[in-house]
């Protein structure tokens, strides 16, 4: 048996939970996860009580049992969370749930992420005091503490290695501001960014401005799959996966900044197992989801799945070259984690279903492979290559 | 004594329970940088492990190594991530090489005046930074360009 994720596998409705900045949501965590998932099954034509198995990431807080329970499933079947890598296990979440599916232990599985973090506190902030161990204790009391101070070396030792200068990183900000216009659920719409206000604004760690960081959010977001054959027979239109990968580059998640390949977003190994399993190459990627915990972070990750060699990255990363349709390259197309949403990327799983459907409010003219990147930098990281039914080979 | 770099009332770093990093952080305290080195297969290894990750022995011993090195990477933080930070203004972090010890490295801060301009390359050599008044008493490894 061929072992592959390729054809075998329907995203089949999408549920998103209105966006906020963070601490605003006047409802509890739990509570935005259920709604995000009756409003996927609701969007896929399911009804809750199919669901059969939940897939998640980063610790999500709303666990597939109590899940399972308040929605009265008659069973719970698979409950698959992936380990570590925080954001960086965005798409890997699809794919453990679509292979709970392929290898039979389920037929219908939520993907989701929830966080309202007014109640839990945001994402990487530090202990106030006391002591610390581990690796933070190599980090913290130098002052390395929060998520850009414990990237920006990184970045800053690529940008060293291959040249990148600063307006690389600017068009990234660039393009999510922009495509964030166009969408009213944008927690930044009708808030625009042009160059001269992205260099006006402060430093947080050089090289990152303000800009180049990650917004803090609530909502939720989930997707329902089912297997393909079962997709036709529902009202939505299906995007099918056509690839999926996870994982990490040798000891890539040594202490204290000693990852052998330093200057890197963690998918050299990722990004071959993606393709190899969708059949397809970097050429035939129409437009593109790449999690922005850090503009600086999406640059590695790009070339890194072999969008553009890391020595033409100014030459490449140009705003006319993201933006949808006409560019050669539109990234982010909702507004991805700087400008719609910081649902830990997984709003940038359902803008790619959206794109595959036709239905993105910047819609890519090139849109029956989509590729979703989860967070960069971290491990283990994943990616996800989304496609019509052509695209998988499967019967319209 | 060097004055320490950054304010008071960043948390301690102490070993972890199974204490695997304590012979860094006692050898900071005696002003000594020690990281690890397999004795049978020669491999450097930082952060500390149980096994050597080149030849799967385990417990691989310590080395005492000069504290000088490169600058690999650095970043200049203006955004404070702690309330001890509020007041302290830019500082900048440094990622230093050690190509003498097998290339591993280590994160400190450069002495000096925050707003330099930082040269990857650069040769910096290790001050030891006691803080033997904490509860627990520590030390830290920074670098000052030599």
């Amino acid at each position: 048996m061929n072992r592959t994720l390729k054809g075998r596998v329907a995203i089949v409705g999408v549920g998103e939970t209105p966006y906020r900045n963070h601490g605003q949501s006047p409802d509890a965590e739990f509570k935005l996860a259920l709604e995000a998932i009756l409003r996927a099954c609701e969007d896929a034509g399911i009804r809750p009580r199919e669901i059969d198995g939940f897939a998640s990431y980063g610790d999500d807080r709303s666990e597939a049992v109590r899940l399972a329970t308040a929605l009265g499933l008659p069973r719970l079947r698979s409950a698959v969370m992936q380990w570590g890598g925080g954001g960086g296990g965005s798409c890997a979440a699809v794919a453990n749930g679509a292979a709970a599916i392929v290898s039979g232990q389920a037929d219908c599985v939520v993907a989701f992420r929830s966080l309202a973090q007014g109640q839990y506190g945001r994402f990487g902030q530090s202990t106030a005091s006391g002591t610390v161990s581990g690796e933070r204790a190599y980090l913290v009391p130098h002052g390395v503490i929060s998520p850009p101070q414990r990237f920006a070396m990184r970045v800053r030792r690529y940008m060293h290695e291959h040249g990148v200068r600063q307006e690389a990183l600017r068009a990234i900000a660039l393009a999510s501001y922009q495509h964030a216009q166009a969408n009213p659920r944008a927690v930044m719409h009708g808030k625009p960014l042009d160059a001269a206000k992205y260099d006006a604004s402060r430093w947080i760690v050089e090289p990152f401005h303000l800009y180049d960081c990650c917004m803090e959010n609530d909502g939720a977001a989930a997707v329902v799959m089912v297997p393909s054959e079962r997709a036709c027979d529902l009202p939505g239109q299906p995007a099918y996966l056509l690839g999926a990968a996870s994982g990490s580059d040798h000891r890539f998640a040594t202490h204290a900044h000693n990852s052998p390949a330093y200057a890197s977003a963690n998918f050299g190994t990722v990004a071959q197992d993606l393709y190899r399993m969708a059949g397809v190459g970097p050429s035939d990627v129409g437009v593109v989801q790449s999690y922005e915990n850090f503009t600086g972070g999406v640059v590695m990750a790009l070339a890194e799945h072999g969008l553009f060699p890391p020595g033409q990255a100014n030459i490449f990363l140009t705003l006319e070259n993201l933006l949808a349709p006409d560019g050669c390259l539109p990234l982010n197309t909702s507004g991805g984690n700087l400008a719609e949403c910081y649902m830990h990327g997984f709003e940038q799983v359902i803008e790619a279903v959206r794109q595959v459907r036709g239905r993105s409010t910047a819609q890519a003219r090139r849109s029956d492979v989509a590729l979703v990147i989860g967070g960069p930098m971290v491990a283990p990281a994943s990616s996800l290559l989304l496609g019509s039914a052509a695209a998988a080979g499967v019967p319209a | 004594m060097t004055a320490p770099y950054l304010p008071a009332g960043l948390p301690v770093p102490v070993p972890e329970p199974d204490a695997i990093s304590a012979p860094y952080w006692n050898g900071l305290r005696e002003g000594v940088l020690r990281v690890q080195r397999c004795t049978h297969c020669g491999t450097w290894q930082f952060g500390p492990e149980w096994i050597c990750h080149g030849c799967l022995r385990f417990d691989p011993q310590w080395a005492e190594v000069e504290a000088t090195g490169l600058i690999y990477s650095w970043e200049r933080v203006w955004h404070p991530a702690h309330p001890a930070l509020k007041e302290r203004g830019p500082y900048l972090a440094v990622l230093v090489e050690l190509p003498h010890a097998g290339n591993v490295r280590l994160v400190g801060n450069l002495l000096g005046d925050a707003l330099q301009d930082v040269r990857i390359g650069a040769e910096v050599e290790g001050v030891f930074e006691h803080h033997p008044e904490s509860a627990p008493p520590y030390s830290l490894l920074q670098w000052r360009l030599r």
